[in-house]
């Protein structure tokens, strides 16, 4: 259980990374928390040659209201998502995700960057990306590329970034005034991944459901978002919410495949199960917004 | 054999300066290196909560990060705490309520304890169940460690709150 030997540089700017990934190829990792890469090097799953870290490369630890939206620097780390008075405000989701992500001495390194560029089909942000509608900026040697999150995920630990890019921000659309979000999950033990999650952030004119992006994880290789499902919620009235159209569609459009603890009957019906619940929680006509 | 590399942190909160090799994680450092062994190595993947240090004054696990990393780092292990009011206070009830048998656990327990009744100082049950629930202890079970952090708080709690004022006779 230890790593193989590499070589360590803490990069001072992005030339400097393109540089000696560019070097390295293959062989260069970005190390952000090290709460995926550190395990997986242990059990020489990952095998770098080199490890470039980025904890001293400026402007990446920042949370700021752009015009664009809420930008959140990949370097951002979970507990610092979790006490940012502007991400409770802006993006609440982000706030109540924080807490269902493993443990709090996990929580203190583990960064959103770290967490979307490992795309683990069981995580929680990558969905709550989805929900909210992120784009999610890469920068690289040939310059910076903003990849809506919908584009970003591809498949198990599989991204739309290319060879020596890294992700740089993330940009969460603010929140609107009529809209509701929750997230839930089931899970064997708290902070464990999930056996199957769900973040819902759904748009109300009123009383009338306008808008809802409707993000599982845990249930196939990829978070992704159920269109089908989210149209057949479109048009339904606050407190009158008829929930089996929405969970017809949903079981029409994603089939789930079962993973090491879990065949895909249990995630089919607890996807089901939960997708039930937070419809509940979020449109039974109480005025709560968030949870 | 691996090259060396200097690595300076502040250390139990002392500025100094080791030679690593880059392969070596921060939980192996601090027991090998430096000899400070209140740092338990269990699962060595992040499971276990046995290597829970503080890095910059937050709970973290040991084995997921490299000694290299720690460069310029304030990195606090159980030894030291001696002198801390909270895990003094910590640590008596831990041990008048039997929340240890083989102690492989306990300090990373008392760590995670330590940052939640920091942030939490009257936490509910359920509180610090979810809180300890990233440290496994494989022997004594977890009703008394629960207790025991509850019984600490309970103590702490007592003690900052201001005594009555004496009736005037
Ligand atoms: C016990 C345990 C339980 C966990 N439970 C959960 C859980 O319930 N839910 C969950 O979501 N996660 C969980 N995790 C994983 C944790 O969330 C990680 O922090 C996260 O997956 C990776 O973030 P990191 O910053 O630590 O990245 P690292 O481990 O440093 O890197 C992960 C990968 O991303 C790459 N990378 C890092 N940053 C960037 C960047 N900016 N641009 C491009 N590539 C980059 C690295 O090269 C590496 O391939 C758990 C981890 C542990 C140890
Ligand atoms: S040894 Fe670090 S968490 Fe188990
Ligand atoms: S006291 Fe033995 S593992 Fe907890």
């Amino acid at each position: 259980m230890k790593a193989a030997p590499f070589d360590y540089v803490r990069v001072s700017s992005l030339d400097e990374l393109g540089e000696l990934a560019a070097a390295y190829g293959d062989d260069a990792q970005v190390i952000a928390g090290g709460q995926s890469l550190v395990p997986a090097m242990a059990m020489r799953m990952a095998r770098p040659k080199l490890l470039l870290d980025l904890c001293d490369l400026p402007g990446l630890a920042d949370i700021r209201l752009t015009p664009d939206g809420l930008e959140i620097g990949a370097m951002v780390r979970y507990f610092e998502l979790a006490g940012s008075p502007l991400v409770a405000t802006h993006a609440p989701l982000v706030s109540t995700a924080v807490p269902l992500i493993a443990h709090e001495a996990i929580r203190s390194r583990g960064t959103l960057g770290g967490n979307l560029a490992h795309a683990d089909p069981a995580s929680e942000m990558p969905a709550v990306m989805l929900a909210l509608g992120a784009v999610i900026t890469v920068a690289g040697s040939t310059g910076a590329r903003r990849i809506p999150a919908a584009e970003f995920f591809i498949g198990t630990y599989e991204t739309a970034l290319r060879a020596g890019e890294i992700i740089t921000a993330i940009t969460l659309p603010v929140a609107l005034a009529g809209r509701r979000v929750a997230i839930d999950e089931v899970v064997r033990r708290s902070g464990d991944y999930a056996a199957v999650g769900a973040a819902f952030a759904i748009d109300l004119e009123g009383e009338t459901v306008t808008g809802a992006r409707l993000a599982f994880f845990a249930v196939c290789d990829r978070a992704v978002l159920a269109h089908k499902a989210a149209a057949a919620l479109c048009g339904q009235r606050l407190g009158e919410i008829d929930p089996a159209p929405v969970l017809a569609a949903l079981a029409q459009e994603i089939a789930p495949v079962a993973d090491l603890h879990n065949r895909a009957e249990t995630k089919r019906h607890l996807m089901k199960v939960l997708a039930g619940r937070l419809l509940q929680r979020l449109l039974s006509g109480e005025k709560s917004t968030h949870g | 054999m691996d090259s060396l590399f200097p690595v300076t942190l502040t250390l139990n909160g002392v500025i100094a300066t080791h030679e690593v090799s880059q392969r070596t994680t921060l939980a192996d450092f601090l027991r090998q290196t430096v000899g400070l062994t209140a740092t338990h190595v269990g699962c060595e993947h992040g499971v276990c909560g046995a290597c829970t240090v503080f890095v910059d004054g937050r709970i973290a696990r040991a084995c997921l990060m490299f000694a290299i990393q720690a460069e310029g780092r304030d990195i606090r292990t159980l030894e030291g705490f001696a002198g801390d009011r909270r895990m003094e206070v910590l640590q008596r009830h831990f041990h008048e309520r039997n929340a240890l048998q083989c102690g492989f656990c306990t300090s990373g327990m008392l760590a995670t304890a330590h940052q939640l009744l920091e942030g939490s100082p009257d936490p509910s049950r359920e509180e610090v169940r979810e809180s300890l629930s990233g440290n496994f202890c494989r022997c004594t079970g977890y009703h008394a460690i629960v207790d025991a952090t509850l019984d600490a708080a309970a103590e702490l709690n007592a003690a900052t709150v201001a005594p009555e004022a004496e009736p005037a006779c």
